[in-house]
């Protein structure tokens, strides 16, 4: 055994990262920032995800939800063993990365028209780097639009930054159970699509969150006769490899790993309406 | 006759193949028969081959039965495939140590994979490899371990002459002639000239193989019983496909009746999973030790009839019904594996009917599917 020189098989074998910032976004859930210990791993691109590795417990597919140069920032809900340690990591602890993987969300497509970010609860970690990249250049899209669903308020995340994002962007938030102070929107998150500034004929949406969410928004979308093919979507399957290589992730014809996890509707549609497929 | 180099050797040559490989350095693995069927195992000489052995095949059974003309490959697939070498069962991707500095050092096993020879690969195996390679070593991301033991095996093919009850590899279009891939192929020819193997070698390295080989010229009435033998076996097939395009039949059936019929008899055992040599499904594991300062990630087979295969945290298993979990392996293997990695996933061997506890037949259920979706057209099956 001898230690590997750095990018020997980056897609494979971690690469050592430090934890350089953890916040708390709500009970369950943290943004963890980190930089690499040597040598970084190849540039992300907004939708993709790496594969983060808490030492002996095992890694997980996690978006980036933030580059900023070699700093890749993620925002980890605790739903089990590896979401759980890596959601209760301290700066300066040492995790692994492989990446970057998957496919991305092509903002360029957006380009000259309307943008609408639909996100529920986690699923607004991978939109965020949008946000970020459309408000950094204004001019370069039509109007944007980001709608939040979150289960209650306590669940909403980036607090802080929505703040920011309102005063550039139809920024819409609403919540499944609100508490005693919520004074906002109740209700799915499709309905607030009524009071987003696009049009449909001229728009691109990305879709992030829950897949009964994912369908209900599409569908809504198709309804108001936006094209299927400008309607991106970002999936989530078990991933245990991510290089193409278990199994585990299969979508019918796809690997998401591999093919996704963004995926047009006009692919994801007839596959998400087959049962258990 | 074509000068092809072909050759003629008889069962001393064969002896003389397996010391030659071995004397190169390599692993030579073929089939011998342990426990009442014929296993791939390390072999030191030729008389470790399955002289004078059958199989009799049947859905859910296996049985081996002794053969008068002492023939050494006149049996069909055996409960194990070639992955078992090339994607092993089980293997160490790489350890961690936590340094006392609180660093984690990330180190890659970079002992030189073994060198094998596998002697009598059959044409479908041949082509099950070659399926493993795309999907293995083909994507964006290849694995480096799979690549190196695959570069360095030595594959010498035989042709079939004797196909199995469930075999339907003229169906898949993998045999029982031997396609592309090879290092040396055999066949075996028994008749009143007496018991002999042409050869022909695919490579330089088989050719240089097979120079060290006691061995004569191929000679025609050779060279035409080896061709008649393999054209018998191709219409010797036990099994068929339908002779429609699978891809969309399966694509077409996502909702048949006819998976309800299945998943009545299926177990959900993954014993099909284990046995087809293109499954390639594995999970991962992690480990530590108990300082809690070192760590290994494993990977192991895996099979999609497990239902954690598809746990997803806070959803549960995407494909929670059995119904479902038949339908990803049949689909997959004959569907989906198409746009995948650009074939299909299933090469015709047989194993998965015979290895199948209730004997559920993968052509029987492809037929069944197709009987059912022109019941519900109209159109001719
Ligand atoms: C592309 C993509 C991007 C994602 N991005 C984010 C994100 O930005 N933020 C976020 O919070 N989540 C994200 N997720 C979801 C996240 O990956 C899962 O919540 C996480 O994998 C849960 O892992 P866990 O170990 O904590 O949970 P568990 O449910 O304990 O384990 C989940 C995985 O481990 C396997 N497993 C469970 N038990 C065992 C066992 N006993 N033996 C072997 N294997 C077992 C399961 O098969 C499953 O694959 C994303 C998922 C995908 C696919
Ligand atoms: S088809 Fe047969 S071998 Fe495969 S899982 Fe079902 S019962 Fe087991
Ligand atoms: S599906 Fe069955 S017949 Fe086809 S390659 Fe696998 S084991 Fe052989
Ligand atoms: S995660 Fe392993 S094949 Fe996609």
């Amino acid at each position: 055994m001898t230690v590997l020189a750095p990018r020997a098989s980056v897609a494979t074998v971690p690469v050592p990262y430090r934890v350089v910032e953890c916040s708390a976004e709500s009970a369950d859930t943290a943004t963890i920032a980190l930089e690499p210990v040597g040598s970084p791993l190849p540039a992300f691109t907004p939708g993709q995800y790496a594969m983060v590795y808490a030492f002996g417990v095992g890694d997980i597919p996690l978006s980036v939800c933030g580059i900023d140069g070699h700093r890749l920032t993620h925002t980890v809900r605790s739903v089990g063993a590896t979401s759980a340690a890596l959601r209760s990591l301290r700066p300066g602890t040492r995790v692994g990365v492989r990446g970057p993987f998957g496919t991305a969300w092509d903002l360029d497509a957006a380009s000259g028209r309307d943008l609408l970010l639909v996100a529920g609860g986690i699923g607004l970690a991978p939109l965020r780097p949008l946000v970020h990249d459309a408000l950094a250049a204004p001019q370069r899209y039509g109007r944007l639009n980001v709608l939040i669903g979150a289960r209650t308020p306590g669940d909403l995340l980036y607090t802080e930054e929505l703040r920011r994002w309102r005063d550039a962007a139809r920024t819409l938030v609403t919540v499944d159970r609100p508490d005693a102070t919520w004074t906002g929107d109740v209700g799915v998150v499709t309905a607030l699509l009524d009071r987003a500034a696009f049009d449909p004929a001229n728009s691109v949406a990305f879709v992030c969150g829950p897949e009964v969410m994912i369908r209900a928004t599409a569908r809504e979308l198709v309804h108001r006769a936006m094209d299927p093919d400008r309607i991106r979507v970002s999936l989530e399957r078990t991933m245990h490899c991510a290089t193409g290589h278990c199994g585990h992730c299969q979508l019918g014809p796809l690997l998401l790993c591999r093919d996704g996890p963004v995926v047009t509707w006009t692919h994801a549609q007839t596959l998400l309406f087959v049962r258990e497929l | 006759m074509a000068d092809d180099g072909a050759a003629v050797i008889d069962k001393a040559g064969l002896n003389t193949l397996i010391t030659a490989l071995a004397r190169r350095g390599r692993t030579v693995i073929g089939p011998t028969v342990r426990d009442g069927a014929i296993v791939l195992a390390e072999l030191s000489s030729g008389d470790e081959l399955p002289y004078g052995w059958g199989v009799e095949l049947e859905a859910g059974h296996y049985r081996l039965r002794e053969r008068a003309d002492g023939a050494a490959f006149a049996h069909s697939a055996g409960p194990q495939s070639w992955k078992t070498f090339l994607h092993p069962p089980r293997e160490r991707q790489w350890t961690a140590a936590r340094t006392a500095d609180g660093e984690l050092e990330f180190s890659e096993d970079r002992t030189p994979p073994p060198a094998y020879a596998f002697l009598g690969v059959r044409p479908c195996d041949l082509r099950a490899i070659a399926v493993q390679d795309r999907v293995l070593t083909a994507g964006p991301h290849a694995d480096a371990r799979y690549r190196g033991r695959r570069r360095r095996a030595f594959l010498v093919a035989v042709e079939c002459t004797e196909p199995g009850a469930t075999c339907f590899c003229v169906s898949m279009g993998t045999g029982p002639a031997v396609g592309p891939g090879y290092d040396l192929a055999l066949t075996e020819v028994l008749d009143d000239n007496g018991h002999r193997f042409l050869v022909r070698a695919g490579t330089q390295e088989g050719e240089s193989v097979l120079a060290e080989l006691p061995r004569r010229p191929a000679d025609p009435a050779t060279r035409t019983a080896a061709r008649d033998r393999v054209a018998e076996a191709a219409d010797h097939m036990g099994r068929t496909m339908p002779p429609v395009n699978l891809q969309t039949l399966m694509r077409d059936t996502l909702d048949a009746e006819r998976w309800n019929d299945v998943t009545a008899r299926c177990l959900t055992c993954g014993n099909c999973t284990m046995v087809c040599p293109t499954c390639f499904c594995t999970s991962t594991e992690d480990i530590t030790d108990l300082t809690g300062d070192h760590a290994e990630r494993w990977r192991r087979w895996e099979s999609c009839y497990d239902l954690d295969f598809t746990h997803l945290a806070g959803a549960g298993s995407v494909r929670s019904s059995p119904r479902s979990r038949y339908r990803q392996w049949l689909t997959h293997k004959i569907g989906t594996w198409h746009d995948q990695f650009g074939s299909s996933g299933c090469v015709g061997c047989g194993r998965c009917i015979v290895w199948c506890p209730t004997g559920i037949d993968i052509t029987e259920e492809a037929h069944a599917l197709n009987a059912e979706r022109a019941a519900a057209t109209g159109q001719p099956r």
